[in-house]
């Protein structure tokens, strides 16, 4: 009795181990994607299971779009993983391709990384170009060159884009003697960032105390350098950046500003940025569409009635992503679909009614959702209008493999260095040449 | 219940002599010898059995990445084709050596490494010398001192981030009524070191206060007593007895707080915000992990990265062996 109570113990403690282990190493053989899904992309119960990776908040699920088109093909269900922050999505992405495996059935890619993923592995990606459903004609002109490569693949179908606007503060420009109303405030810079900037020195002389112009350099260069057609590559893909006159003017108006004393010097999206929203520390910020919630979240109620809109001095684009569907993708056929589905004009026009994400299809620009899309908490400013003319007027900017990361060194170390830390504009153009030969050395 | 080797070895040789014997039953004798031999078995293996999970796990999860960073290290790698390497020899490591970004976070994680670990060790002792005193409602302050740690870097740093803001932080506001202009934090160059190392130190100065607590509470009580009788203050107690009691578990935590901060990563980066792998526009808490960071997955260098991670790996034994020379010469005196 003993022994065998003894015995039957001890396998138990044997079982339990070999249990354990074979547990945990099945638990780490199976890819984190790929674990709640079926091998063949068909759920239990004969339905088919399309997943759908993405950053941030896209907005589908939100706007209900996902149970719309599972009213619509009730054999489909769909699933969406989504990581915060794009700049770890990205990388994600890339060793999933590298690999061949955990991808999602559509993958969606930032502007910033279109370039990069167009050059490097379109030939991993569906050519979305030349499926049914899908017609070139549905999306602005410059939106689908970005996204197709050089054999003339196109890899991703637009969602949103970013058109830029200027929001102002109607309190604080008046009481600097400024014109309030938005059609005199638009032609102050109409069509050059150079009066941008002068009318912030304006501003300055009979700023309300505790204010200032503007945020950071950091958006004044951005959104400059953003509406030219070559910043940091030309149009043979070559690097330009040292002598740009993009860069170069931006940059100089940039370091005007900061001369100017006319920034907050902030970094956009860090805390401190929302607090002086909730402050109304600064009078204008260039804003593309999807930023104008997040201004109304941390301005808040109190600074209802005192923001607006005006057009930017020329049309910019921040941001904005596509939807491509990989070549590894399980399930392809039923990812394409849903892939047309989402960035058709139709969707798109709904998605910007319910999370204000700017269409990247001009179709909808006619659409009342679009045309006649006033913001109520801008002084019922009409957003449909100045964002969908600066979407179409906007030059088809030339984006090389690494723009993202340019960019960043540009912003924040370079414009950084001479805003917070008070270099001179020399050692902040210095500082962020190095880091871009750092960053481009192989 | 025969429990060592020894016992089933004379059973053996009891049932080995026994083959030999025309009387045995020879079904009993098979079954006894299947048993003795299953027994062997059993003792001999399934120590290594049970201790296997763990080398298991580090063989795939420690060693392989190990040997496979090193092997990744020789060769040019980009995260766009992670499979493919083209052989590049020690090219990874001789870059390092003139690469100024790579000696600026060597630097830092060393600046920053002194200015939290010192301090956090001393209070902790001083902390830990307190609370061994007889005090009312002591087992609360010892779980208080824990909480910190309990707590996840990701929430301490971002409430960090907003005490330090420059212009509505609570730092800033609390030196304002001493007349010190707001201070940039965030992006000065000492400042913001100071404030990570300030972030490190509130969330381990009660892990170390705890252990030197634990390793006090072993230093015989008629020590202190007889010291008091001598006429010792406390001070003089703390100096001259607590201290050389402690000398074993001081250097133990300083081994792991040095190698915690060699390592040091999640604080710098959230504390940069976004974009916080450049450790702030000059980078000034680029630490060598964010480097490393920044160079596999946001410049997509793997080879250059795993170089790092290698460096970072030989600076950690080289802090081991001088922590073994230092003990060695302490046990000899």
């Amino acid at each position: 009795m003993r022994r065998s109570a003894h015995m039957s113990r001890r396998t138990a403690a044997l079982a339990t181990t070999a249990a354990l282990l074979t547990g945990l190493l099945a638990g780490c053989a199976d890819d984190g994607g790929g674990s709640d899904r079926g091998d063949s992309g068909e759920s239990t119960d004969g339905k088919k299971t399309v997943t759908i990776g993405v950053f941030g908040v896209f907005g589908y699920k939100q706007a209900g779009l996902y149970d719309e088109y599972q009213k619509l093909n009730p054999d489909v269900v769909i699933k969406e993983t989504s990581i915060e922050r794009a700049d770890q999505y990205y990388p994600q992405l890339l060793t999933h391709l590298g690999t061949g495996s955990g991808l999602q059935d559509i993958q969606a890619i930032e502007v910033g990384n279109i370039a990069e993923t167009v050059t490097r592995h379109a030939d991993k990606f569906v050519d979305l170009g030349r499926e049914k459903g899908v017609d070139e004609k549905n999306w602005l002109d410059w939106k689908w060159a970005q996204a197709t490569a050089e054999d003339g693949r196109t890899i991703g179908l637009g969602t949103d884009v970013g058109p830029m606007a200027i929001c102002y503060r109607k309190d604080l420009f008046e009481k600097a003697g400024l014109p309030t109303d938005r059609e005199k405030v638009g032609a102050l810079w109409a069509g050059d960032w150079e009066k941008y900037v002068e009318t912030g020195e304006k501003y300055m002389e009979k700023a309300p105390s505790g204010t200032v112009y503007t945020d950071t350099a950091i958006g004044l260069f951005n959104a400059s350098v953003s509406g030219r057609v070559e910043r940091y590559y030309d149009r043979g893909g070559e690097l330009i950046y040292k002598d740009s006159p993009a860069v170069k003017d931006s940059w100089d108006l940039a370091m005007r500003a900061v001369e100017g004393k006319m920034t907050a010097r902030l970094k956009q999206f860090d805390k401190p940025w929302d607090q002086a929203y909730a402050n109304g520390r600064f009078a204008t910020v260039a804003c593309p569409a999807w930023m104008l919630g997040y201004i109304k979240e941390k301005a808040g109620p109190k600074a209802a009635d005192k923001w607006d809109i005006a057009p930017a001095p020329k049309p910019a684009n921040w941001g904005g992503s596509f939807l491509s569907v990989p070549e590894a993708a399980k399930n392809k056929e039923e990812a394409v679909k849903l892939a047309a589905w989402l960035t058709a004009p139709e969707q798109q026009a709904k998605l910007f009614g319910k999370q204000a994400s700017f269409p990247s299809s001009p179709a909808t620009y006619e659409m009342p959702e679009v045309a006649d899309a006033r913001h109520e908490y801008f002084g019922d400013a009409p957003i449909g209008e100045i964002f969908s003319q600066a979407a179409e007027d906007m030059p088809t900017l030339v984006l090389g493999e690494k723009d993202l990361a340019i960019q960043t060194a540009f912003t924040d170390v370079g414009v950084l260095q001479v805003e917070q830390q008070g270099k001179s504009p020399e050692a902040g153009w210095d500082a962020a040449l190095k880091n871009i030969d750092n960053l481009l050395d192989q | 219940m025969p429990r060592t080797a020894g016992e089933a070895g004379r059973k053996t040789a009891a049932t080995a002599g026994r083959r030999t014997d025309p009387e045995a039953d020879p079904k009993a004798d098979r079954r006894a010898e299947r048993r003795s031999r299953r027994y062997r078995r059993d003792v001999r293996w399934s120590p290594y059995l049970f201790i296997s999970p763990f080398f298991l796990f580090f063989t795939a999860f420690g060693l392989f990445p190990l040997l496979y960073t090193g092997w990744a290290s020789l060769h040019r790698v980009s995260l766009h084709e992670p499979t493919t390497m083209e052989w590049a020899g020690l090219h990874n490591y001789t870059r390092l050596l003139e690469d100024e970004f790579f000696w600026n976070a060597l630097r830092n994680t060393f600046t920053i490494g002194v200015i939290s670990t010192v301090p956090q060790l001393l209070m902790a002792l001083g902390l830990a010398h307190i609370l061994n005193y007889r005090l009312r409602g002591a087992m609360f302050f010892r779980v208080a001192m824990l909480a910190p740690y309990a707590t996840s870097v990701a929430a301490a740093t971002l409430v960090f981030v907003l005490l330090f803001g420059r212009d509505y932080g609570m730092i800033n506001w609390a030196l304002g009524f001493l007349g010190i202009e707001n201070i940039n934090w965030q992006t000065g160059h000492w400042t913001s070191q100071l404030a990570v190392a300030s972030i490190v130190i509130w969330r381990w100065t009660g892990y170390n206060t705890l252990i030197y607590l634990a390793a006090m509470q072993a230093v015989p009580r008629d020590l202190y007593e007889s010291a008091a009788l001598d006429g010792a203050t406390r001070w003089q107690q703390f100096r001259h007895v607590t201290i050389p009691s402690l000398r074993p578990t001081i250097l133990f935590t300083i081994v792991v707080s040095t190698i915690g901060a060699t390592q040091l990563f999640g604080e710098p980066l959230l504390f940069g915000g976004a974009g916080g792998q450049k450790g702030g526009p000059d980078h000034a808490y680029q630490t060598l992990g964010l480097y490393m960071y920044e160079q596999g997955w946001f410049n997509f260098h793997l080879g250059r990265a795993s170089a790092i991670a290698w460096a970072m790996f030989l600076i950690l034994l080289l802090i081991a062996l001088v922590n073994w020379l230092v003990v060695r010469r302490l046990r000899r005196s």
